[in-house]
């Protein structure tokens, strides 16, 4: 005897089990004008969950700037944000977080973030060609952090190597704060012809709704409702709501879809990632203003029986949905077969506004489309905030109490091999950076990576960015120097960046200290977006990224994570980061700021946790990116490194050791000697020049107005720095180098 | 003439368009293969790109070698046709047995990616006779299967036929431990059939290539084949 879905009733208690509040529940019930079913509540309560419906972040993301003459594809538009790139082509990217999956199963979690990241960019036409990421760990002296950074490298790595597309940057970022809840943001960059552009959106009524990729399974069920709710000691129970991932569907996945993207068969299509076949089919529909009739009976599945909630919200990777032209059904099933992949037809394009859902010929729900999604049923939320105490610890800081160390060599070596400084080539090796032959940067590095458009002859740059303890401190600022550091690694590069991607890691929203943090952070991201003109094009929301452990509630760094693509007209305009020759002259570029506030110096060496950002003016900023293109594009300029993390000292180490040459710094400090060579004032950038173009260089930096002060000399093998021998460059690279292998080789795996 | 390379794509192959880049940008005619295909067209090197055939989950290339289009290309080598396996292709080559011994999991467990350093150990190969024995290269490797095995009594043969064509070293020239990145025995990182058509490595010579990729290491070997066929070669 079959099971009546239909009538399975539902109560607010049912509503609250499945993450939903009280008051959602009743809005609910006005939506439908009848109690819903358990089928439908179940799709309520993935489609209105924190990740899928943005309800507590909307308010504010709206008022983040969208709109730039290149922008061909808005925030929230089509899965991913698309820019002009001009000689007919167009740059599909995006960021998104696999916080919680990664935190409960590091590898899984991690390996579908990337694959999901992924699918949001082919599906609509383009190729990806970079994917970045950008991690956040707790203290690597836990064995525990230890697994999940093993894991979460391991499973970034197994899946974007074998989907065949290079991971050409990264940041890592390590903190106690995140020592039971890392972040894993992954971002993909497609570039597709601006024709073959394929939309999100169902249109045609009687068109037929195809599901394709791998076949249908119990993972990740409720996953985007396990993403909306905090980090306890019984999530490990949550397992089976982690999805696992095969990068080689994905691969056969992609092939197929750009196939089938150049028949001009397709009327529409949308990745399958939270909230699975419920959110493709409702997010689909109210774009186009349609319904769709869906037999949920017909989707392929793994075996076992599956009740229609659960083919609902499945997570199931690898997976689309496509609506196809009428008559054109066979071009796809040939394509599909081709690639040895699943492809069934689940449903029918209908008029609005109802989708109804089948199984074995029983209407098992129908819902209007628009209910369920953002900007329509959806709730919105706007949560009380309250600034947090620790800001008045902040704003105590008082850097003339901080002591001057006596040996400033020794908080150079320091510096250097701290994790958050050091080489990351542990994490980096693992990464296929070089298939596609399109990554310029893989041999020599810049401040962005360069990725060839091997169509136009033009590149890339591409970065993502930001300093979480700034953020925390004073979130405005933080959120705004992270936006302007990551254009700052694009111009140092040559490039001008086009758009930018982000990934709103915070803690509980309920928590108002923490949705300060993030609605301030907004404040100065929008603030920063608005004065270089660079348009957000979409991203994602990541909160409760914090672990309830005993009966203490410890939120993340807030971390806003810029993810930022620019173009490089002429690749030869390119700027490296490495020393190039003896000789050459190293000039600082920016203001020398009288400022220790914020750095790793003051946060690791000097244990002060609650000092401000690093000064910051938007002025100067923007100044010094116009200055640093002008300086490429005359190739002026032999490298280019801007000053972040550990201050100058580490800006020049790194630039050393990536050359093998030394240097000798000459410039006696114009201010404090720490807040000279370890401070994080920004917009500041380091170049080496050869004397021969020194005045072209002065002759640029005075038109833009932008201070040069002459640092020293790249000469020899030695650290030299005020007269004083600081020892062979070997030891201070071997310092960089041996930090993360340390560390990780603790274990015996 | 014409010199014409083909490139099989199997699913899961992810350089087949890398390798077709370089091969038609260093003057080849190339055209793609698919691997359902039976026939094999008129070619005169045929190439087993990098990826991931089949996901490799079960052993690298286990699954690949039974692909239609195999059966042909172990023909094209039988007739003296010239097989270039890399990466991926490589360790199909092993599993077809065109080629000795078996790519093992990385020493440290884990991928690879990284510019190393190789010396070419035989210079006459169809592969290799642009270059000098004891030439040292800067290629690329990116793989978690790399390690390669076979019996002490095969290695011998291996050494004594001048068939191992590539082995680690460092910059200079020498075969160290620290050289060897995943473990291979003799620091193997290429080695050829008896015969000397069929080439298998681990290293990606179509990532060094053009000026763009900061390396153009890779054209000595990848220009070998076309440069004997155009006789640009002495001898």
């Amino acid at each position: 005897m079959s099971r009546d879905y239909a009538s399975e009733t539902t109560s607010v208690q049912t509503a609250q089990k499945l993450g939903l509040l009280p008051e959602e529940y009743q809005r609910i019930c006005e939506l439908l004008g009848r109690a819903p079913n358990f089928t439908e509540l179940c799709a309520f309560s993935g489609m209105w969950s924190e990740h899928c419906s943005y309800k507590n972040s909307i308010k504010y993301l709206k008022t983040l700037p969208r709109k730039s003459p290149r922008v061909l594809a808005e925030a929230g538009e089509e899965n991913a944000g698309l820019i002009d790139l001009g000689d007919g082509w167009a740059c599909a990217f995006k960021i998104e977080s696999h916080n919680h999956p990664s935190a409960i199963e590091p590898y899984q979690g991690a390996a579908t973030g990337v694959g999901g990241i992924n699918r949001d960019i082919f599906t609509m036409g383009a190729r990806p060609i970079a994917q970045l990421n950008s991690l956040r760990f707790g203290d690597l002296n836990e064995p525990r952090v230890r697994r999940i950074v093993r894991g979460v490298v391991k499973g970034i790595g197994d899946y974007g190597n074998a989907f065949g597309v290079p991971t050409v940057a990264g940041e890592v970022f390590v903190h106690e704060s995140f020592s039971q809840n890392p972040l894993v943001n992954a971002m993909s960059v497609g570039i597709l012809r601006r024709g073959e552009i394929l939309s999100a959106t169902a249109r045609g009524v009687g068109n037929p709704v195809f599901i394709v990729g791998s076949a249908t399974g119990k993972d990740g069920i409720h996953g985007a409702s396990f993403a909306s709710g905090d980090l306890t000691e019984d999530s490990i129970k949550d397992l089976p709501a982690v999805q696992v991932g095969d990068p080689f569907q994905e691969k056969l996945l992609l092939e197929a879809t750009l196939e089938l993207a150049r028949t001009g068969s397709i009327a529409g299509m949308q990745d399958m990632g939270a909230a699975g076949i419920i959110c493709s089919t409702s997010e689909m529909s109210a774009r186009g203003g349609v319904g769709m009739d869906i037999w949920l009976d017909r989707v392929p599945t793994r075996g076992g029986h599956m009740h229609p909630f659960e083919l609902l919200l499945s997570e199931s990777q690898e997976r689309m949905l496509v609506v196809v032209h009428k008559g054109r059904e066979e071009e796809v099933k040939r394509i599909f077969d081709k690639w040895d992949l699943h492809c069934a037809q689940i449903g029918v394009v209908t008029e609005g506004p109802l989708l109804r859902f089948f199984f074995n010929d029983q209407k098992v729900a129908e819902i209007p489309a628009e209910a369920l999604v953002v900007g329509g049923g959806a709730p919105q939320y706007d949560r009380p905030f309250s600034r947090p105490a620790y800001q008045d610890d902040v704003e105590k800081f008082d850097p003339a109490i901080v002591p001057i160390p006596k040996n400033l060599r020794d908080v150079a070596r320091f510096l250097i091999s701290h994790p958050n400084i050091a080489s990351k080539k542990w994490i980096t090796r693992q990464y296929d950076s070089m298939v596609g032959t399109a990554n310029m940067s893989a041999v020599h590095p810049s401040d962005a990576a360069v990725v060839r458009l091997h169509d136009t002859g033009k590149a890339l740059a591409v970065t993502v960015d930001c300093n979480p303890r700034y953020v925390y401190c004073q979130p405005a600022q933080g959120a705004l120097i992270a936006v302007a550091e990551a254009a700052r690694n694009l111009a140092a590069t040559g490039a001008t960046p086009l758009g930018l991607t982000n990934c709103l890691n915070f803690g509980n929203p309920y928590n108002p200290e923490v949705y300060w943090q993030f609605v301030e952070a907004i404040r100065g991201m929008a603030k920063a977006c608005k004065f270089f003109g660079i348009p957000v094009t979409g991203g994602n929301v990541s909160f409760y990224n914090q672990t309830q452990w005993a009966d203490r509630s410890i939120p993340v760094y807030p971390t806003p994570t810029i993810g930022m693509v620019g173009l490089l007209e002429d690749p030869s305009w390119r700027v490296t980061l490495p020393f190039r020759t003896e000789g050459d002259e190293i000039w600082l570029l920016g203001p020398v700021t009288h400022d220790i506030a914020g750095s790793e110096y003051v946060a690791s060496w000097h244990h002060i946790v609650h000092s401000p950002a690093p000064h910051i003016d938007l002025e100067a900023e923007s100044s010094l990116h116009h200055l640093l293109r002008a300086l490429a594009r005359d190739h002026i300029v032999s490298a280019a490194h801007d000053v972040s993390d550990g201050g100058l000292i580490c800006c020049l180490l790194e630039m050393a050791i990536h050359s093998g040459l030394g240097f000798d710094l000459q410039a006696p400090p114009p201010v404090r000697p720490d807040a000279f060579l370890f401070g994080e004032g920004q917009s500041r950038c380091v170049v080496a020049v050869p004397p021969h173009r020194r005045e072209a260089l002065l002759q640029q930096a005075h038109r833009h107005g932008t201070p040069a002060l002459a640092l020293g000399v790249v000469q020899g093998q030695h650290i030299r720095v005020w007269g004083e021998d600081w020892g062979p460059l070997r030891d201070f690279a071997n310092a960089y180098e041996a930090t993360w292998p340390r560390i990780m080789g603790q274990d015996n795996f | 003439m014409p010199v014409k390379a083909g490139i099989v794509t199997f699913p899961g192959s992810n350089c087949d368009d890398d390798l077709l880049r370089s091969l038609s940008g260093l003057g080849y005619e190339v055209e793609k293969i698919w691997h359902k295909d039976s026939n094999l067209p008129k070619v005169d090197l045929v190439c087993l790109p990098g990826g991931f055939s089949y996901g490799d989950y079960l052993r690298s290339g286990a699954i690949a070698r039974f692909s239609p289009v195999m059966k042909e290309v172990v023909r094209h080598a039988g007739r003296g046709g010239l097989v270039l396996g890399i990466c991926n292709g490589f360790q199909i080559l092993t599993e077809c047995h065109l080629l000795e011994g078996a790519l093992l999991r990385n020493e440290n467990m884990q991928f690879i990616c990284a510019s190393v350093y190789i010396r070419c150990e035989n210079s006459d190969t169809p592969f290799t006779r642009s270059l000098s024995l004891g030439q040292v290269l800067k290629i690329p490797i990116a793989h978690g299967d790399g390690r390669y095995y076979a019996p002490m009594d095969t290695l011998k043969a291996l050494e004594d036929k001048g068939q191992i064509v590539f082995r680690y070293c460092t910059a200079d020239g020498n075969i160290t431990p620290e050289s060897n990145p995943n473990g291979s025995l003799l620091n193997i990182a290429g080695i050829c059939n008896r015969s000397k058509n069929v080439l298998g490595m681990m290293p990606h010579p179509e990532r060094a290539w053009v000026d763009y990729l900061g390396n153009e290491d890779g054209r000595w070997i990848l220009e070998s084949p076309l440069k004997q066929a155009l006789n640009l070669l002495n001898g």
